[in-house]
């Protein structure tokens, strides 16, 4: 097949085949049974970006968890490339909060832990020169010796971008990536992430906190609402690629992200 | 406008001043405190307002001192009493040092240790453990045995319970990396939990440096046998008191030899750990 015609097949099924589906999945933890999750739906499809945002305790956590296969489900169907997840798998990329750089590792070591972790010390070796690739992408190219004590908040963020995408991935689950990061940097940031979504054509599940973030990343939002944790609704973000920080000033940015606020107002005035 | 500033008015400059003690260099301030203790220290004698026994002159110490020094150099009795202690120090670091690492990883890793052995521990811990000496002279004899025993069991708790410490001390983050990494648990062990609790455990190392050397000559005063702490109980009891601060200074050294050995071993070992600084001496 010439790439003209499996460009043509692509075009022609027009809907990017679905890459992590999640159908009718509920949690309920027996401590307290508290039902964290109920009736869970989604489909993530190749090259998307989806966000799921909510107040706490509305299972976002908990849904990224189960997701990431470090906590299973109650009831329901969960699958990343037609697989079931049933534990920890090399083709999930995570990221935390904070980016959780071994100190005692220079960066580029920090960034081929996953493959000494999964295959062993040689393996890591050989995995070098791509995570050197890696850390050109993110900007990092002379840091590969760095110890992570000498990164910026920012700078060890993206190393752990790295480190996310040096098992190439199918999908990449994000929780709060940014949020510890100061605004400017984290607007950076969220650019930053765009292009190398788009770059490595990944497929992304973000959860946060920030109604601009999520808007201005995704091609989708969740919005979820607790007691018990669901998601009440999809929000499509028509902005066209790439986005930009100047369209945080446009209107329908604006309009938007009332939208979601109301969406997510309403819930706590209950 | 009411709030602009007159074009007369001066600039306001500060000029913070450093305290005479900051600005002084480390050796000068010990140096001056130093002369003024001895100085001090010579007017009592001097005057007589203390008994010669209670507290000897600093130039009878002094010559005491070098009297030592002179005995240690030719290899003489008093450098076997100084290396049959630094053998007790040494094996009881060393034994210390295993049995409470191994000690403080089934505490801290796993739930039986926690919960079952950690009590137990705490309760060893908190008994004067210098009470046992007699009874180590009773199991192990006069010999050195006995107060290698009893430096191991002084200094092992401390180590103990700084590895259980350092191992509870990887973030929550850390752990999921980890897990989500598919590492198992003794790579969660090894490359995670061990090198995150590495600055804990020096700290232990250090408390366990300054109980060793108590334990083991604690032993030797009331073991006897032939090491320094003999030495001093003997200058003591014949009332020799210039040579029991001469013996106890030489002795100060190979304490602060071993302390610093483990100073050196963390700057060594737990290059990473910027925010540890260290304070005066480590």
């Amino acid at each position: 097949m010439t790439m003209a015609e499996s460009q043509i097949l692509a075009d022609s099924a027009a809907i990017p085949r679905p890459v992590y589906e999640i159908s009718r999945l509920s949690k309920t933890y027996a401590r307290n049974r508290l039902v964290a999750l109920a009736d869970v739906n989604l489909t993530l499809r190749e090259g998307e970006f989806v966000s799921v945002i909510g107040s706490s305790g509305c299972g976002k956590s908990t849904l990224l968890k189960i997701m990431s296969g470090l906590m299973p489900p109650t009831t329901g169907r969960v699958a990343l490339e037609g697989k079931p997840v049933t534990g920890p798998r090399a083709d999930i990329g995570m990221m935390f909060q904070q980016a959780t750089l071994l100190p005692w590792k220079t960066t580029i070591e920090n960034i081929v832990l996953p493959i000494e972790i999964r295959q062993g010390k040689a393996a890591a070796r050989a995995a070098r020169p791509r995570a050197q690739g890696l850390l050109d992408l993110v900007g990092l190219g002379d840091f590969a010796n760095v110890y992570p004590g000498e990164l910026s908040g920012g700078m060890a963020q993206r190393a752990s971008i790295c480190r996310m995408l040096i098992t190439q991935p199918a999908v990449l689950l994000l929780d709060e990536p940014f949020s510890a990061l100061d605004e400017l940097t984290r607007d950076f940031m969220n650019m930053e992430l765009q292009r190398i979504c788009h770059e490595t054509r990944a497929t992304a599940f973000l959860v946060t906190h920030s109604l601009a973030e999520a808007v201005i990343l995704s091609d989708r939002i969740l919005v979820m609402k607790p007691r018990p944790g669901r998601i009440v609704e999809e929000v499509v973000i028509p902005l066209p690629r790439p986005r930009t920080l100047d369209m945080i000033n446009t209107p329908e940015f604006g309009r938007i992200v009332a939208h979601i606020r109301d969406l997510l107002g309403k819930e706590a005035a209950q | 406008m009411t709030d602009t500033v007159p074009d007369d008015l001066p600039d306001t400059v500060w000029v913070e001043k450093a305290s005479w003690i900051d600005s002084m260099p480390r050796w000068l301030a010990m140096s001056i405190l130093f002369i003024a203790v001895v100085a001090l220290w010579d007017l009592v004698t001097r005057w007589g307002w203390v008994s010669p026994i209670i507290l000897p002159s600093p130039v009878e110490t002094l010559s005491d001192l070098i009297f030592v020094g002179r005995n240690l150099i030719t290899g003489d009795y008093m450098l076997s009493a100084l290396w049959t202690t630094t053998k007790t120090v040494f094996f009881g670091f060393l034994i210390a040092t295993s049995i409470g690492f191994l000690l403080g990883i089934l505490v801290g890793e796993t739930k039986f240790g926690e919960r079952a052995v950690m009590p137990y521990l705490v309760a060893i811990d908190t008994m004067p453990k210098v009470a046992f000496a007699p009874l180590f002279i009773a199991w192990l004899g006069f010999d050195i045995a006995s107060k290698v025993a009893l430096a191991a069991f002084i200094a092992t708790f401390p180590i103990v319970v700084a590895t259980a410490a350092g191992l509870y001390a990887a973030t929550e983050n850390e752990r999921m990396l980890f897990k989500a990494m598919g590492a198992s648990r003794m790579q969660t062990l090894l490359r995670l939990k061990l090198p995150t609790g590495l600055p804990y455990m020096f700290t232990g190392l250090k408390i366990a440096a300054v109980g060793v050397m108590a334990g083991a000559i604690t032993g030797e005063f009331l073991g006897g046998g032939k090491g320094f702490g003999a030495l001093i109980r003997q200058s003591a009891s014949q009332m020799d008191t210039p040579r029991v601060f001469a013996l106890i200074l030489y002795l100060s050294l190979l304490g602060l030899l071993l302390y610093f050995t483990v100073v050196w071993a963390q700057r060594k070992f737990v290059f990473w750990n910027k925010d540890q600084r260290p304070g005066a001496l480590g």
